[in-house]
């Protein structure tokens, strides 16, 4: 529970000494209460107050990292429940199953397709981060132990589905230094589990047969000193998933319940085993609504586009659209002589058209003017792309630089064609099509 | 000390809008908690899926061509969409009126309509051509035409909401979609003006605009949020009418959807590409609010109603 200022207050050394930059202690613990100044800032609090404190006044819900070097990933640590009062933090992860029961061929399939997917969206690399090897009850243990070495030498994040505690320390001892999450714990073996997952330094995973069985078992695991964790949302069905991530998450961000204030996985691909198609639907709902680490069946480019897509969108800053800035920019080796097209400076679209460009190989010079880091339709609704804006843009920028008069225009605002000739006398205005992935075409054709 | 469950009760509801008539009449929206939080309170309708069919025929998509296989008039088409395995309503698109585009005349539009409308015995949802002045001739007389079939004409906007509305939600007793640009306000403001006109609240469902997933789809996501949050939390009721979302239409025109094979070699099968486009977005939709979406590939039909009916 969130403390008030008094309560702050009668533990602080009461000294007005002014050294937090407040003017009394009083004044103090009332930002603090506030969210407004993290109470390290007083010099004078004692450790017990201080270790009392922090606790307290600590997000609700913590923030977990898995995985090490260039593959650490945080997860939690949101404060809203919905992306227009604050930007989320920390994206969803997706993870790729490998199991005890698919046969060494299979596991080697999975694991070369698993290293297929490998892009660049705008600016953010987008491939399978990590590998989830499930242990089944009653395989056998060395084989086990030889599939996450495997899994482990892609250099991924594990996550080893084990509620073996021999295994689960055996699988642990090849690959501890790489920080995988143990997600093994439940209501039966916590203890153990716990000391294996502890000993070995990595993030515990704990399950329950339903919700007071889970919170359960997370507050003894706390009690006993353990926090590091995550919490196994799957059940046994798609609704018990649901609303299990939702009420998981509603509870610590909403109600302050900090015994659920941890992130959690969510294990698509054993509610919709061999269904691809629904495990995608899935992927997506618990992309939206809060599953910290998704685990899929299979993670292919059909697959990954629009999921690695949905993402970024939910987990940016709906206030500040990302921008390139505006100017020219050749592509292909272009010169003074080459053709000119125009677009917006909205990240998304500039990322989109210059690709398709740069597939193209045909020299271009691409010229971004300002429309308010807006995408094309949106800036020409807003008033923010206009035969103006694109005119005055080309006369005050481009005719000192280009020697080309020729301009093509996104095919989405084609009613621009006639006023830009209009106010562009020597240019020829070209309608490009209406999507970007046509350019390749429309290029070859029109320099043919 | 067990999880103290906190269930988030509103008093407050979505509208329930009936299409279609008879025993096959469906009911979008009547929801009081967010999205399939079934937890809080059951729900009253599940979430339902439209096929869309176009008066400019099959896509080119090989799975499509399969499933429609041995229908040729726009009648047969209807009626194996209305059979698809999952599909709730049919949705027919008048692309084919888009003055930039074939440009057909209302009339064989109207037509059209008329024929699908014979051919199918469920809910029917009609979709314009989205250009403004060609849908406000077009769709009063597509409301014209289905009088006493209670069907969806989508859609009234902002530019032509007083001649659309007036025809299908008072003139001739259908339900009108609202449709707006990603924004809350801009969503609620057509609401107010359409009443204001005269047509009922519970004859209107809303479309906010959607983006596929990765394109802009952030807006559709806190859009959608925001608005059941308003009609729930405040009760808004400008803003309680139900969220239909034409998904396929956005899901296939983006590149992963479109790029060729020849083209993008590693990307895969096209096919495989579109519909795991549109079930993404479809299902990001309704976990963000929507009562309804509409998509075209039988696979995707199938997967979204599985899904819906797997959250009930
Ligand atoms: C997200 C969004 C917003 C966001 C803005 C996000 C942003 N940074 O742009 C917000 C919520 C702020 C917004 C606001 C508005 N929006 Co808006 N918005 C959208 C939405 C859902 C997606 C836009 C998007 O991100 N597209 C993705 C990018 C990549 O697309 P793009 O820039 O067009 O680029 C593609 C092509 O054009 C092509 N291309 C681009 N450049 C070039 C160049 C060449 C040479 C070629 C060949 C191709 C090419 O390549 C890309 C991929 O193919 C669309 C609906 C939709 N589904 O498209 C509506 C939409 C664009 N918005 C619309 C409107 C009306 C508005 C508002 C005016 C509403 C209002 N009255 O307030 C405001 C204006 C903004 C303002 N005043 O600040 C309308 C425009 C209607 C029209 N036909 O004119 C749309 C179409 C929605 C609709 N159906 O009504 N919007
Ligand atoms: S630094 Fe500490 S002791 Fe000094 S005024 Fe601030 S709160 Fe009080």
């Amino acid at each position: 529970m969130a403390l008030t200022g008094i309560q702050i207050f009668k533990m602080t050394p009461k000294k007005n000494c002014k050294e937090c930059g407040c003017p009394t202690c009083m004044a103090f613990a009332m930002k603090v209460a506030q969210g407004a100044l993290e109470i390290s800032k007083c010099p004078h609090m004692s450790d017990e107050a201080l270790a009392e404190l922090s606790e307290a006044t600590a997000p609700p819900m913590k923030t977990i990292k898995v995985g090490a070097g260039e593959n650490e990933y945080s997860l939690g640590g949101e404060t809203v429940l919905f992306r227009h009062e604050k930007t989320f933090v920390s994206k969803t992860r997706y993870a790729v199953s490998l199991c005890t029961c698919m046969d060494d061929a299979a596991v080697d399939a999975k694991l070369a397709e698993i290293q297929k997917v490998d892009y660049d969206r705008i600016g953010e690399r987008m491939h399978v981060e990590m590998i989830y090897v499930n242990y089944e009850d009653g395989a056998d243990k060395d084989r086990y132990v030889e599939m996450v070495k495997k899994a482990a030498a892609l250099g991924r994040t594990l996550i080893l589905g084990c509620k073996d505690v021999e295994v689960a320390k055996a699988a642990l001892e090849v690959c501890k230094d790489g920080k995988p999450v143990l997600n093994g714990a439940t209501a039966a073996n916590y203890a153990a589990m716990s000391e294996v997952a502890t000993a070995a330094g990595v993030v515990l995973g704990v399950a329950g047969a339903d919700l007071n069985e889970t919170y359960d078992t997370v507050a003894a695991l706390e009690k006993a000193g353990n926090k590091n964790l995550v919490i196994d949302a799957t059940g046994t069905s798609v609704k018990e998933a649901y609303a299990n991530a939702v009420q998981i998450r509603r509870a610590s961000v909403k109600d302050q319940d900090r015994t659920f204030g941890y992130p959690t996985i969510v294990n698509v691909a054993a509610l919709a085993h061999g269904d691809r198609t629904l495990q995608q639907a899935l992927a997506s709902l618990f992309t939206v609504k809060y599953g910290s680490i998704v685990v899929m069946e299979t993670l292919d480019y059909a697959e990954a586009l629009p999921l690695f897509g949905l993402r970024q969108n939910v987990f940016t800053d709906p206030q500040k659209p990302m921008k390139v800035e505006p100017g020219i920019y050749p592509l292909n080796g272009a010169d003074e002589n080459s053709i000119c097209l125009t677009t917006v400076d909205f990240a998304l679209t500039y990322f989109v058209v210059s690709g398709e460009l740069e597939r193209s190989g045909v020299p271009c010079n691409l010229i971004i003017s300002d429309a308010g880091g807006l995408s094309v339709l949106t800036a020409w609704a807003a008033g923010k792309l206009s035969s103006t804006s694109v005119a005055n843009y080309i006369q005050e920028n481009v005719e000192g630089k280009v020697k080309s008069r020729k301009l093509v225009i996104p095919g989405k605002v084609a009613v621009l064609k006639g006023d830009i000739e209009a106010k562009l006398p020597g240019w020829e205005i070209i309608v490009a099509p209406l999507e970007a992935v046509q350019l390749v075409k429309f290029l070859k054709d029109l320099t043919a | 000390m067990p999880f103290n469950q906190k269930p988030q009760k509103f008093n407050a509801n979505i509208n329930t809008v009936e299409i279609g008539y008879g025993d096959k009449a469906i009911k979008l929206g009547g929801e009081c908690t967010f999205p399939f939080y079934t937890f809080d309170a059951p729900l009253e309708n599940a979430p339902k899926v439209g096929v869309e069919i176009s008066d400019m025929g099959l896509s080119e998509i090989p799975g499509i061509q399969k499933f429609y296989e041995g229908a040729s008039t726009m009648a047969e088409i209807a009626k194996k969409a209305e059979a698809m395995e999952g599909a709730d309503f049919v949705c027919l698109r008048l692309e084919g009126g888009d003055p930039n585009g074939a440009d057909k005349s209302v009339d064989e539009l109207v037509a059209v309509v008329k024929e699908v409308a014979e051919a199918v015995t469920g809910p029917l949802v009609v979709e314009g051509c989205k250009n403004v002045e060609k849908d406000s001739e077009l769709l009063p007389k597509v409301a014209e035409v289905l009088q006493g079939k209670n069907a969806l004409v989508l859609s009234a906007r902002e530019e032509n909401y007083k001649a659309v509305g007036a025809a299908a939600g008072l003139a001739y007793n259908q339900k009108v979609g609202a449709e707006s640009a990603v924004d809350i306000n801009l969503a609620k403001q057509l609401n107010v003006v359409m009443t204001q006109l005269g047509v009922k609240a519970q004859d209107i469902v809303m479309n906010v605009g959607s983006a596929a997933v990765g394109y802009g789809f952030e807006y559709v996501v806190s859009t959608m949020d925001r608005i059941k949050g308003a009609a729930l939390s405040q009760n808004d009721n400008m803003l309680q009418m139900p969220i239909i979302t034409t998904v396929a239409d956005e899901s296939w025109s983006v590149k992963e959807a479109m790029a060729s094979e020849e083209d993008m070699p590693e990307w895969g099968p096209l096919e495989d590409r579109g519909i795991s486009m549109e079930v993404q977005t479809a299902a990001a939709v309704l976990a963000s609010g929507s009562d309804a979406v509409i998509l075209k590939h039988p696979q995707s039909v199938a997967a979204i109603s599985k899904m819906i009916k797997e959250l009930m």
